[in-house]
């Protein structure tokens, strides 16, 4: 018996340890997604001086914009520019119109995703307005940038980029969130 | 033994020769279609190797074990042996089956090498999964289109005979020129859906959020149907992906009649539109767009879809009408359609529906001009 | 069960108490493999009437019984019956009837931990089937629940599927954790881990399969009630999340959650054709080593059911790779398997008729698993027939005709009464008939397009649906017919002996005793030579 209550023992510290695990795989989730660009996941904003672009192997290469609400957001959501024929290397600045033409005031996030997913790691923004969400107020319009660097070791497979944009309403998450914190 | 190889390669034709028809032709009601791409036609190849592999297999393994059970019978006399093991054999079939599966793994990693092609397309084209239709964008053109079921309710409830292309037509499909790279841009606007045309072995889930690519190069011209393939709720099954594949000249012109299409949307939203006429597109847009949840007799399925046959916001409100199809109603089943009808569409629909049924005669009868709707969008409403 | 022999056994202790407290207290893991085998057989009718309404509504192409709405909850409550409600408890069930005799132990390491265990499950099935009484309906998102259709679009319900899904894993962790004390610790003196019987191997490795991989579900399914009812974002991409990383964790699970289904029927199925070919077992060593290695490498293949999320494609090579490697060790079992058979002295009853079904149909899902394995290839199968075709040809004649093969064999040891040969025969010969007939029309429609999950579709998948729901109905309705067997075993019958099968005095402890055994078994435990 003594055996066995060894034996029990372990076996739930097993059960336990694998409860915790299945949490660890968020976080193990997301650095695997940052390392491998799997699901065109992107890192946060880059430093400039941290990026190590070398000015040779420089090519062009064509970056698609694409823009989604999700849930019939009912923003206006577009980028000026649909694509753009760029050099690899050197800082590009694209600017996005967003358009809140409701008659409440809204809260949105715009959650970013590259593909192919293995350009993502070679794709570097310094300022994007998905990094923070985005709050206007009724019938406010703004024109927003997002402003990036694609570092040229990008692999020449890779002949074009799609970087697509889904703009979610979290108007209701974020005053929920406000009235937990007001608690 | 030589004359059992024999009997087997003859068997083997003779297989082949009686499946060859149906297994061979385009298209079989119980085999992978070829498909009309390089890719699809790999796919296809490796799908009928592993196959004969497998059935090869079995019919060894098979053999051996019905011949057992016929040549070991007890009732026939059979003593069994005592041998219960023979480590030289075990190894042996052991490294038999990892090589064959090497076999099989090395045409079926050349196949998925050449199907991973991040090279740009000549067509790019945004595929977005709804609950429950398609949308599809073209990124150069900047033409973009809902794609949705055209099969009646009464096909499906089996009031009419079903036609050809039940539950697998759509008002609008895919366009796209043979010969020419298309790349699809892939996500979801709600759950995840997922976009198949099994004649271009393309399959791609669709995530809200996330973008998934993939690419093909058809050959030759055609409609291809295919599907949504990852539960996304109700009409799941009655979302099809319809693409027609055509000459280049035919694209560029259908191109260019869609762009001028949509000027002449915008054109129509200026005109002014008598009851009549906005009646009569109205209903057309009510059948295809309300009814699934509002019915055709405007009775809803209340409490979750209301009525809107004597509600007071389609008789008397037509302000608050206006402004639920323009931005639906926050926490219900009901979307914003200010992105997904023109403003002629929606002034049509919202007048049909104030003048059907007892609205007509019991509510204010107003009407909507596509103008309002326009000057709505631009109105900041401050 | 009335089968249980109430005479004085060599303590002196009496037979078990009278009335509905014997069931609801029993520790005996006698009565409680009775339990979970009754329950269990309660649980196929009832997920096997919700498969009816979806074959009956696949009949014909248009809409003539059900909504897509309630087919979505009967589509979704029949997987989950099926894999929680049925194959589970029953290979539990036979666990607890077999194990501690195969052993030589007088009983389970925790006796009232094992009723707790059992008792939770009429609990966890009673809170899920209500669901779909109530106004919301039930589950409606399918058996495997991907976010977001079973979060932010999820009916009210879906918080007493997910209570529904713990009670159910508390049950599954805190059995195996039984079964594998019991096994580690209570092994009569002299039976080493390689003498041990292959039924028993085969639980042991589930049972750590089991609580290696039910906390991950947990997981799952608290991060899903995270994401409904506290403002995270695990799922959701609008708060940082991934709708992805809910398949990873749920198939990190799931896959060797399908391994669970399957390997205690490995082991039924090797004492079965060991018995009526009579001749051992061949390459027990290796039927071990392939147990243990199908169950390591089930750990890493779980993305196969991903293939076409939008992995890289190292990942979807790796995943190709791995999954194709199970192929062995499975592999091998079935040579091993043949090979017992081959140059023995067969007999073909009930129980072996099953176990060669086993083989060669369980062998024919393999090979449509291993065609699924080969990624480009899956790009077309996925999320198709094909699919279905795949996992119920090894769940049906895999999974349950090992759990039917098993209660034939034992049975007459269970209840001292041999069962109805004759009988037994009519209901393999109808369920083999039409499981074929209800499952290989799948392979069909869904090579020519037929996804999954539809309750209507186009036309020319009309006849191959038909022939399917035709298989289906013959197939439940033979149930019905084990059903009768399965009581008539219990009633009256001829008397079954202690070896009840010729030959198997040296196959094992279980066929040393008297056929009903004592309530109390082995309360002193043997030598093993």
């Amino acid at each position: 018996m003594k055996e066995s209550k060894k034996t029990i023992r372990n076996l739930l510290l097993v059960v336990a340890g694998m409860f915790a695990f299945s949490f660890l795989l968020v976080p193990i989730y997301d650095v695997f997604c940052e390392i491998t660009g799997l699901n065109g996941k992107v890192t946060g904003p880059s430093e400039l001086s941290e990026i190590d672009i070398q000015t040779e192997n420089q090519r062009e290469i064509l970056i698609q914009f694409v823009t989604h609400n999700n849930e019939y957001m009912p923003w206006t959501f577009k980028s000026k520019k649909t694509q753009l024929l760029i050099k690899t290397g050197v800082q590009q600045e694209v600017f996005f119109v967003f358009e809140n033409t409701t008659d409440q005031d809204m809260v949105g996030q715009v959650i970013p995703s590259v593909s192919p997913g293995r350009g993502a790691e070679f794709f570097h923004k310094t300022e994007c307005f998905c990094f923070e969400r985005q709050t206007l107020l009724a019938g406010e319009k703004t024109e927003l940038p997002v402003i990036f660097i694609v570092d040229p070791a990008l692999p020449l497979e890779i002949g074009s980029l799609s970087l697509g944009y889904t703009l979610f309403d979290i108007t209701n998450q974020v005053s929920k969130q406000q009235k937990v914190a007001s608690l | 033994m030589m004359h059992v190889l024999k009997a087997t390669k003859k068997l083997n034709w003779l297989i082949l020769l009686f499946l060859s028809t149906s297994i061979f032709s385009e298209r079989s009601d119980y085999n992978m279609p070829m498909g009309v791409t390089e890719v699809s036609k790999d796919i296809f190849d490796l799908h009928m190797l592993i196959m004969w592999i497998c059935v090869w297999i079995g019919v060894v393994v098979f053999g051996i074990m019905f011949w057992s059970l016929l040549k070991y019978r007890k009732s026939t006399g059979a003593v069994a042996a005592k041998f219960n093991d023979n480590f030289r054999l075990e190894i042996a079939w052991t490294i038999l089956a990892t090589l064959i599966l090497v076999g099989m793994a090395i045409p079926s990693t050349k196949v998925m090498i050449t199907a991973y092609d991040d090279r740009e397309g000549d067509v790019n084209i945004l595929v977005t999964g709804y609950q429950w239709k398609w949308h599809y964008k073209y990124l150069e053109d900047n033409i973009s289109f809902f794609s949705m079921l055209t099969t009646s309710q009464e096909e499906i409830d089996n009031l009419i005979p079903k036609g050809e292309f039940y539950l697998t037509e759509v008002d609008e499909p895919l366009v796209i020129p043979i010969n020419k790279r298309v790349r699809f841009l892939i996500t979801g606007n709600d759950v995840i859906h997922s976009w198949w045309v099994p004649d271009f072995a393309v399959k791609q889930d669709a995530v809200p959020g996330f973008i998934n690519t993939a690419w093909t190069y058809v050959s030759k011209t055609g409609i291809y149907r295919g599907a949504c393939t990852e539960l996304c709720g109700m009409k799941h099954a009655f979302m099809p992906v319809v693409v027609r594949a055509v000459e280049q000249e035919e694209y560029e012109a259908w191109v260019a009649e869609k762009i001028a299409f949509a000027e002449a949307e915008r054109l129509l939203t200026d005109k002014l539109w008598t009851t009549d006429e906005l009646i009569e597109r109205g209903e057309g847009i009510y059948l295809k767009n309300c009814v699934a949840c509002h019915q055709v007799n405007g009775q809803g399925l209340p409490p979750v879809f209301p009525s809107l046959d004597g509600s007071e916001i389609v008789m008397k409100n037509k302000t608050r009408n206006i402004e639920i199809l323009m931005e639906g109603v926050r926490g219900g089943a009901m979307q914003s359609f200010a992105n997904q009808l023109s403003e002629v569409d929606i002034a049509s629909v919202i007048t049909y529906t104030r003048q059907s049924w007892s609205n007509g005669k019991e509510g204010d009868g107003q009407i909507v001009e596509p103008k309002e709707i326009l000057e709505f969008k631009n109105n900041t409403k401050l | 069960m009335s089968t249980v022999v109430e005479t004085h056994n060599d303590q002196g202790h009496h037979g078990p108490p009278k009335g509905i407290t014997r069931w609801l207290f029993t520790t005996n893991h006698k009565d409680i493999g009775t339990l979970y085998l009754w329950f269990s057989f309660l649980m196929l009718f009832i997920g096997g009437a919700m498969a009816m309404v979806v074959r009956a509504e696949l009949f014909e192409p248009g809409l003539q019984i059900v909504q897509p709405e309630f087919f979505n909850q009967m589509n979704t409550n029949h997987g989950l019956i099926m894999v929680f409600g049925v194959i589970m408890p029953a290979f539990v069930g036979l666990a607890n009837w077999m194990i501690p005799m195969q052993i030589g132990a007088p009983d389970m390491a925790l006796p009232r931990l094992n009723n707790l265990s059992f008792w939770l499950l009429p609990m966890a099935f009673t809170v899920l089937i209500s669901t779909l009484f109530m106004d919301a309906g039930g589950p409606n998102f399918g058996w495997t629940f991907y976010a977001p259709l079973s979060t932010t679009y999820a009916p009210e319900t879906v918080t007493y599927f997910i209570f529904s899904v713990h009670i159910m894993g508390a049950s599954s962790i805190l059995g195996s954790i039984n079964i594998i004390t019991t096994i580690l610790n209570m092994r009569a003196p002299g039976m080493t881990l390689m003498k041990m019987p292959l039924f028993v191997w085969s639980w042991l490795i589930t049972a750590y399969l089991l609580i290696a991989v039910m906390p991950v579900l947990a997981g799952a399914v608290t991060m899903m009630l995270m994401d409904i009812h506290f403002g995270t974002s695990f799922f959701d991409a609008a708060g940082g999340g991934d709708p992805v990383l809910f398949q990873h964790v749920f198939w990190f699970f799931g896959h060797p959650e399908v391994y669970i289904m399957i390997l205690p029927a490995f082991g039924i199925i090797s004492h079965i054709i060991e018995t009526f070919s009579r001749k051992p077992i061949f390459g027990y060593s290796s039927m071990v080593y392939a147990l243990t290695s199908i169950a390591i490498l089930s750990f890493v293949v779980w993305a196969h059911h991903m293939f076409t999320v939008g992995m890289p494609l190292a990942g979807e090579l790796f995943f190709m790779y791995s999954t194709m490697l199970i192929a062995v060790p499975t592999g091998v079992k079935v040579f091993n398997w043949v090979a017992t058979m081959f140059k023995g002295s067969i007999t073909f009853e009930t129980p072996m008729l099953f176990a060669i079904a086993f083989v060669a149909l369980f062998t024919i899902g393999g090979f449509s698993g291993l065609m699924l394995a080969i990624v480009p290839a899956d790009f077309q199968y996925h999320d198709t027939y094909f699919v279905v075709a795949h996992f119920h040809y090894v769940l049906v004649p895999g999974s349950l005709f090992g759990i039917m093969a098993g209660v034939y064999y034992w049975i007459p040891k269970w209840t001292g009464i041999m069962y109805d040969e004759i009988l037994g025969k009519l209901h393999f010969w109808l369920s083999f008939i039409s499981v074929n007939l209800t499952f290989f029309p799948m392979h069909f429609v869904g090579l020519a397009g037929m996804p999954r999950r539809y309750p209507d579709y186009a036309l020319q998948f009309a006849d191959f649906n038909a022939m399917a729901t035709v298989g289906a109905f013959i197939f439940g309705f033979t149930q019905l017919l084990l059903l009768f067997i399965v009581i008539k075993a219990i009633r009256a019958g001829k008397k079954a002996s202690s070896e009840v099968w010729e030959g198997t005095q040296d196959l094992g402890l279980e066929w040393t005793l008297k056929s009903p055994p004592p309530y109390h078994t082995f309360a002193v435990q043997p030598e093993v030579k």
